[in-house]
């Protein structure tokens, strides 16, 4: 048995057999068969070479008719390779004395001679390496062409398991037999959570070595409700999990009562509870899990999701997808958020040292202001079509608001020399997610609309923590004091200066902390769409008065330990079979 | 039956040595035989009708290969190979082969 960790993706919980999917883009990794294997594996590597020769055999001929004596020749030298015996029984003796797959045997081999011939010193000879390569990911194509082909027609039961999945690979999904989804790569923004999500198969990502792991035919367990993946559990762990999935099919049964009740306290407070999203296709299952509106559209994909850099056409139409499909209620478009990530600083020319403290977010834009007036022009295009709200990320100090909101009127006024109408009076807010900010939220308040509480990036910042940090992880927790204390005071300063405030960090989808939050004042929350249900389904079963009282109890506690406990009991008794 | 081994000397002549053309020249002629074929440079000793071995011989030009042939046409086979490597050198469309 062997437990990972990674990101839950999409909810769920599958007990199924793996079928792993590997990608000749990639390095194939060892994996090991069972004897009984050894003849299906030969047989498929048999397949391969044969349906290799046909194919490569058509492309020689049409070669013939073009007199591209060159290539000609390439390919001749290829079906050469491909009708060695030799070379085919070093692959299937590697099968049956190591008891690896075709697909391992294959690169193996290939990759051997390639190396072997890229040491000979005569370059005519070592150049011709990459006459190897080609033929190793000729023969891949047709071994994995064929799993693809399995994929579209499978009966029974399977997870599917891959390094990473693309468009290719997911549009021959059948959910009635793919039951979870795990991949090494990936994050929330990934191809695989998205279609994960939109098919509600239960996924989890970022397992970084999974595949590595797992062998064709294990049984797999996919947690898409903890991010975990349990490979060859033991039974005391598959009946624990049999049960889990069972009472979360009955809870989400339950919950889609609730869907279309409104989230108010039992004593009659309305909360307003809206959806996180990245994605315009997203905004659909917002609208389907009972949410009233989009708190926090992440706007990064338009930047991260294609090699150049978006257009004002391509902003407008994604948010114009979105706003039309929640009409007049409220779309809340965070400006871009990046540079801490993985993929802006692969792009960048040198990387920075320390990321998370450097050109991020709000910094970012403000030093690259044609992406920034960009956006700004779309969403203000954008505005006239529904409920369009502006917020900033990640603003550290009252002159960076200041800022943003001038480059803002600039763009208005562009728009005005353009007689493009937009709404005038759009509400401009901005994230809480920096101490620094929270510190200073009086001050923030006097020139913002609206405060969102970022809780991740404000308990990384004030502990100092990164949650990544598997040596540090631990002391990552939103009911440290002193994050409460931060969000307490941005409560109440949002309050004295009577604009609204929310909570948009993965805080507001903990059903432990549902009860402080609102104990604190906080009465709208945005979570992710698969939460919806859960979260009303508590925000119904409590009164203010209740939630008053956790509250006033958790700001006088002074550990983490003793907050997170007393919460986890407060509330188990208020929803049981959510736990 | 009696056993027929046959060998010959030779010496690789073109330019590029015995890169994949000729390689591919050299196993298309042994494959033409039912004998088994073995060349060797004095350390390897590779199969003849392997193209993937053939080359990773990397025989370059001035190699001195031994050649030989064990079955019923093996004194065929020989004589195919010496005369293709020898007498008429690969056919090598590149100008400078």
């Amino acid at each position: 048995m062997e437990i990972k960790k990674g990101i839950a993706v999409s909810p769920g919980i599958s007990i199924a057999k793996s079928l792993i999917i590997d990608s000749e883009d990639y390095r194939i990794p060892r994996r090991e068969i069972k004897p009984s294997q050894r003849l299906r594996e030969t047989q498929r590597i048999r397949n391969a070479f044969r349906d290799a020769v046909e194919e490569l055999t058509q492309l020689e001929a049409q070669q013939n008719q073009t007199k591209g004596s060159k290539i000609k020749d390439i390919f001749a030298v290829h079906l050469r390779f491909l009708h060695d015996r030799s070379l085919r029984k070093r692959i299937t003796d590697l099968i049956h004395s190591e008891l690896v797959t075709a697909e391992y045997a294959v690169s193996k081999v290939l990759r051997e001679i390639a190396a072997h011939f890229s040491s000979v010193k005569d370059t005519y000879i070592s150049e011709r390496a990459d006459d190897i390569y080609d033929i190793e990911r000729r023969l891949l194509r047709q071994l994995l062409g064929k799993r693809r082909e399995e994929i579209e027609n499978l009966s029974e039961e399977v997870a599917v398991i891959a390094r990473e999945l693309s468009p290719t690979q997911t549009a021959g999904f059948n959910k009635q037999f793919v039951k979870g989804i795990a991949t090494d790569a990936g994050g929330r923004t990934s191809h695989t959570a998205i279609v994960a999500r939109s098919l509600g198969i239960p996924a989890v990502v970022a397992l970084e070595d999974l595949t590595e792991i797992v062998h064709g035919g294990d049984t797999v367990i996919i947690d898409g409700n903890r991010g975990i993946v349990i490979v060859n559990p033991d039974n005391e762990t598959t009946q624990q999990y049999e049960k889990y999935s069972q009472e979360f099919l009955e809870l989400e049964h339950k919950l889609d009562a609730i869907r279309e009740k409104p989230a108010v306290t039992r004593d009659g407070t309305k909360i307003t509870v809206l959806g996180n999203i990245e994605f315009p296709e997203e905004a659909e299952l917002v609208l389907q899990k009972g949410g009233e509106g989009i708190g926090l559209y992440r706007t990064e994909f338009l930047y991260l999701s294609s090699p150049t850099e978006p257009t004002e056409q391509q902003h407008y139409e994604a948010y114009a997808e979105t706003i039309k499909v929640l009409q007049n209620q409220p779309v809340v478009i965070r400006t871009f958020d990046l540079g801490a990530d993985k993929q802006t600083q692969s792009k960048r020319f040198a990387p920075e040292p320390n990321p998370f403290l450097g050109l991020r977010s709000i910094r970012f834009c403000l030093q690259n202001l044609m992406l920034f007036k960009i956006q700004l022009h779309a969403i203000l295009r954008a505005s006239l079509l529904g409920h369009v709200k502006i917020m900033f990320p990640l603003i550290t100090n009252h002159q960076e608001l200041m800022q943003a909101k001038m480059i803002l009127r600039d763009v208005m006024e562009d728009l005005d020399d353009e007689s493009i109408p937009y709404n005038r009076n759009i509400e401009i807010g901005i994230m809480i997610e920096t101490p620094s900010a929270a510190l200073t939220a009086s001050t923030l308040a006097r020139d913002s609309n609206f405060f969102s509480i970022g809780t991740n990036d404000l308990i990384q910042y004030t502990l100092a923590v990164d949650r990544g940090n598997e040596l540090v992880s631990t002391l990552y927790s939103a009911t440290d004091p002193a994050v409460l204390r931060l969000i307490r005071t941005v409560i109440q300063d949002a309050h004295k200066a009577q604009i609204d405030v929310a909570v948009c960090g993965e805080m507001a989808s903990e059903p432990d902390y549902v009860m402080l939050l609102l104990g604190m004042g906080i009465r709208a929350i945005s979570i992710t769409p698969p939460m919806i249900p859960e979260i009303k389904q508590i925000i119904r079963s409590v009164t203010i008065e209740d939630c008053n009282n956790v509250a006033r109890k958790v700001l006088s506690m002074n550990s983490e330990r003793q907050i997170s406990n007393f919460l986890r009991n407060a509330a188990r008794k208020i929803l049981p079979e959510a736990f | 039956m009696e056993k027929v081994v046959f060998e010959t000397a030779i010496e690789i002549k073109n330019v590029h040595g015995l890169h994949m053309r000729p390689a591919m020249q050299f196993v298309d002629v042994a494959n033409q035989f039912i004998c088994d074929i073995s060349v060797s440079d004095g350390v390897k000793v590779v199969d003849g009708k392997s193209i993937m071995q053939m080359v990773i011989l990397a025989a370059t030009r001035g190699t001195k290969l031994k050649i030989k042939a064990e079955g019923p046409d093996a004194q065929e086979a020989i004589n195919a190979l010496q005369e293709l490597v020898e007498s008429k050198p690969f056919i090598d469309p590149d100008s400078d082969g």
